[in-house]
């Protein structure tokens, strides 16, 4: 039949425009699979790092919050990342309270074996700077023009930002000094801005609250992972007292958090896999959870030292490196859209079907 | 702060400005078994912020502050972190008093951007100027703002040189509720040449500093003569840190002092950096060692004239490399071997307390003392009340020997309601022995919700009165400023040869003020909607809603039976 071939004829020009088509879309992408030496080096795509630590309750009976954060402030120094990079938010003081048994300490360990305040602190933000304001006026960078390098964010597109966050919560919301909430969707919509303004490469969430998996559900910006320790509907709980200081000195998910970050050292090459492991069930009592669905790499492949520490890769080489090819990342995956050859060889395929159905004599009207 | 353009001179050729540092520690045991230990490290820099060419090479001189300096246009800035109260009676007068919390005061430098009559101008420069500090200090000085500053017209004036005296270019403000702990301290031990790897700030140690019934530590910057004639000037840093050590927190109750009991270190070299570095011990007290005994003995001994008093002092040089003995680290014992004699009473010290009772109303008391047998001294008294204590200041009385006591001079700025604080200057004449009891009732005011702190019902903090004065000394001062001294005995400067002068903080006030029940917005936002949903919602219903009379549905057999007679052709039940 006339329609048969007219029909194959139709099926083969509607598949060539549609490979064609397909072809110069992704075919630069194939000229920059052999990188050279230099290459290696921007493979994980970051450059510097920053942390941003934050403890959220006041009042002496909230000491392991404060220990909690300390204890990450003093696993991310020692890994490499400076004073500088830090920002580190305090509620209250703990250390110096007067109802301290042993002032200038925080206690991680009970019969205070380990001391995470030490003797080398910058506190950014401290007492009743800490607010649901400027947490997320240094998040965003719009701060006063007054306000000191010290107690700003600055990153940029190349930078691997690591976000801490512990206090009492709940489904939905983060409580800030008894006062205020901090909402997940606030929070959504904060990380939402920095990815527009382009404030960060990956950024990685950890949240110690009690239905902590509430503050992740709400995330939409691409390259964020976040861990919580307890699932909706779970509390957190904390882990042991010390009878010579009276209260808990930890909480559960950061004690076990903080025991798997000693054994961390710069070179090594755990990744987050082993990270989602820290404190199943049967030691932390609650679920704790993770959301790597926005992330863009397998989160086998990433390092903890990419966000924990400052990891430089130094290799000193006699030789002399060109680097007259751009390098390019891969290109950040936007939805995917058909190719446009194809809807063309589409609507041609319908017409010309139309047309041999109902006959010529349509042409007219059309052209 | 930028960065300027690389300069093509030869550096060699240009004259370096010459640049000096010194370290000492003064330790003076105190009649209650505590110990008093004074650590001052002075920069002396002869170099010009103010002039156009920028400073861009910085030695001994730390560079945050020099760039503080320039930029702000600053000529004095006394900053001070102190945790705990001093207690003059017990412990006699410190070498540099402060206030317990945060102190800061600067005179800044009549610039040509800022005139006197710019008065903004300047209090934008404050305003920048306590962001940045707080950024140097890790400490929340960024609180301070117009609410809690203020310009005192006399009780501050420079103490470096200089011939601005107009109150204008002076802010004052304290923080009483600060904290101060090893996040201040961190810093702050940054600043030093040596850091706290050498010389005498290794002892700085936080654990110990903190577990003390004192800590105070400052920053003082000011232009200073050089000479005698006083041709070139040069600036002045001066970081003083005081700590009081407890006879039963730190040394368990025996009365036997020694480095390592009070800052768990002992000295192995002084700072490389520094020109002279020396411990003193105070042994005024004790002149043929019968009262306590101090080892390793030393053979220097030095005197010098500070707080009115000539006192002696055993000096060890760290410089000399003798002084470490053969095992090449000092350890100072001082082992107490009688208690008795008495101290030296203090010749001006002040209390102060609120009085009265309810949320409404109270009573702000200051007692002044002059323990001078004979003498009489006028006295200035700062105080600085924020706005939510409304004073009345026509209830004011000063009282002495039950007599009243008129100022000679009173400078009163009232406050504005959310703007600024209270300012009362007055220029009081102690009689001698006596008691001079300063009075003024007040009352509280009611915040807007949003004004309160997190935990309103600690209280609100009033910071402490500052008495100035100048005291009579028993010995005969020295006004040569510009001789070699200890740096103890040069830190407030002499202008006459018999009096000295002393500064007197008292207790901070904790206030409470009438507090709302925080949960009565949510509590209202139910009970009207509840209100609303119930009343407004049935009333709605009952209006217009409409009824209808409708058939209740057929039992089963009965629709078979229908369906059976609608086929039959026959009409339903």
């Amino acid at each position: 039949m006339i329609l048969s071939t007219t029909l194959e004829f139709c099926i083969f020009i509607y598949l060539l425009i549609f490979s064609f088509s397909y072809f110069t879309l992704h075919s630069c992408c194939l000229l920059y699979l052999c990188f050279d030496n230099a290459g290696q080096f921007f493979s994980s795509g970051h450059t510097n790092n920053w942390a941003v630590l934050v403890c959220t309750s006041r009042f002496w009976f909230n000491y392991r919050h404060v220990a909690n954060t300390l204890s990450v402030y003093r696993s991310v120094k020692r890994l490499g990342i400076p004073d500088s990079h830090i920002v580190l938010m305090l509620a209250d003081d703990m250390a110096c309270n007067h109802r301290n048994p042993k002032p200038a300490t925080v206690f991680s360990h009970k019969n205070m074996e380990l001391n995470v305040y030490g003797d080398d602190v910058e506190v950014d933000y401290r007492g009743y700077e800490v607010t649901v304001e400027n947490f997320l006026r240094v998040l965003t960078g719009r701060l006063p023009p007054s306000t000191p390098r010290s107690k700003r964010l600055l990153s940029d597109d190349r930078s691997n930002i690591l976000i801490y966050l512990t206090g009492h919560g709940g489904n939905g919301f983060l409580k800030f000094q008894d006062s205020e909430e901090i909402s997940n969707v606030e929070l959504a919509d904060a990380f939402e801005q920095m990815w527009q303004k382009r404030r960060y490469n990956e950024l990685l969430f950890i949240i110690d609250t009690c239905q902590g998996a509430s503050m992740y559900e709400r995330f939409y910006s691409p390259n964020l992972m976040a861990l919580a320790s307890s699932q909706v509907g779970e509390d957190s709980l904390s882990h042991q007292p010390d009878l010579a200081i009276g209260v808990h000195l930890m909480d559960r998910y950061t004690f076990y958090l903080l025991e798997f970050l000693e054994d961390i050292h710069p070179a090594s090459k755990t990744n987050m896999n082993d990270l989602f492991k820290v404190c199943p069930k049967s030691q932390c009592v609650s679920t704790p959870g993770h959301r790597t669905d926005l992330f863009l790499r397998d989160p086998g492949s990433v390092l903890i030292t990419d966000f924990f520490g400052s990891v430089r890769k130094v290799e000193i080489t006699m030789e002399t490196i060109n680097l007259t090819d751009p390098i390019k990342q891969k290109p950040k995956q936007k939805d995917w859209h058909p190719p446009d050859g194809f809807i063309l060889g589409l609507w041609t395929l319908i017409l010309l079907v139309f047309f041999k159905l109902y006959g010529m004599k349509h042409l007219k009207h059309i052209f | 702060f930028d960065t300027s353009a690389p300069e093509t001179v030869d550096p060699s050729s240009v004259p370096q400005p010459k640049d000096d540092f010194q370290e000492e520690l003064v330790i003076r045991p105190l009649h209650s078994g505590d110990i008093y230990a004074s650590f001052q490290f002075r920069t002396v820099w002869e170099t010009d912020f103010m002039r156009g060419n920028k400073v861009s090479h910085y030695r001994l001189f730390p560079k945050s502050l020099g760039q503080v300096i320039s930029k702000f246009s600053v000529r004095e800035l006394h900053i001070s972190f102190t945790q705990g109260y001093w207690r003059t009676m017990q412990w006699g007068q410190p070498f540099q008093p402060s206030p317990p919390g945060a102190e800061l005061w600067v005179w800044f430098q009549d610039s040509a951007e800022c005139k006197v009559y710019a008065a903004g101008c300047v209090d934008g420069t404050w305003k920048e100027l306590t962001n940045v500090l707080s950024g140097i200090f890790c400490a929340s000085l960024n609180f301070i703002d117009s609410t809690n500053t203020v310009q005192p017209s006399a009780s501050f004036k420079p103490l470096g040189i200089g011939n601005e005296t107009d109150h204008r270019f002076l802010r004052y403000a304290t923080l009483p509720r600060e904290i101060v702990c090893t996040e201040n301290l961190t810093p702050w031990k940054k600043l030093l040449p040596c850091g706290s790897k050498a010389g005498l700030a290794v002892l700085l140690k936080s654990e110990k500093l903190f577990h003390s019934s004192f800590h105070s530590q400052a920053v003082h910057i000011r232009p200073v003569c050089q000479d005698w004639q006083c041709k070139t000037t040069s600036w002045e840093l001066r970081q003083t840190l005081n700590v009081v050590f407890d006879l039963h927190n730190s040394a368990q109750g025996k009365r036997e002092w020694s480095l390592f009991k009070m800052f768990s270190r002992t000295l192995t070299e002084a700072c490389p950096l520094a020109s002279s570095s020396k411990i003193y011990i105070d042994i005024t007290d004790n002149p043929q060692g019968e009262q306590f005994e101090v080892s390793p003995a030393t053979p220097l001994l030095s005197q010098a004239v500070v707080l009115g008093d000539r006192r002696t002092f055993s000096v060890y040089d760290l410089t000399q490399q003798i002084t470490f003995g053969t095992v090449r680290s000092l350890n100072l014992l001082i082992r107490w071997k009688s208690s008795e004699g008495d101290m030296l009473r203090p010749l001006l010290h002040a209390e102060r307390y609120v009085a009265g009772y309810g949320l409404q109303t109270g009573e702000i008391h200051t007692l002044m003392y002059n323990n001078h047998p004979y003498r009489s001294f006028p006295v200035l008294l700062l105080d600085s009340v924020p706005w939510y204590l409304r004073l009345y200041i026509h209830t004011l009385t000063v009282t002495s020997k039950g007599k009243d006591n008129k100022p000679s001079y009173i400078h009163y700025q009232p406050s504005k309601d959310r703007l600024r604080p209270h300012l009362l200057e007055m220029l009081v004449q102690l009689p001698p022995n006596s008691v001079t009891e300063v009075t003024v009732q007040f009352e509280r005011a009611l915040l807007k919700w949003t004004e309160y702190t997190p935990d309103p019902n600690h209280g609100f903090y009033v910071g402490s009165s500052v008495i100035s004065s100048l005291v009579p000394s028993i010995v005969a001062m020295d006004t040569n400023s510009t001789r070699e001294r200890p740096l103890f005995s040069s830190f407030f400067p002499c202008k006459e040869e018999s009096s000295y002068f002393v500064r007197v903080y008292t207790e901070p006030l904790l206030v409470n003020l009438p507090t709302p029940d925080f949960s009565m917005p949510y509590n209202v936002i139910c009970l009207t909607c509840t209100v609303v949903a119930v009343g407004y919602g049935s009333l709605y219903n009952l209006l217009t809603r409409s009824f209808q009379i409708e058939e209740p549905s057929p039992g089963l057999a009965k629709r078979i039976a229908n369906i059976i007679r609608k086929m039959r052709g026959v009409p339903p039940l």
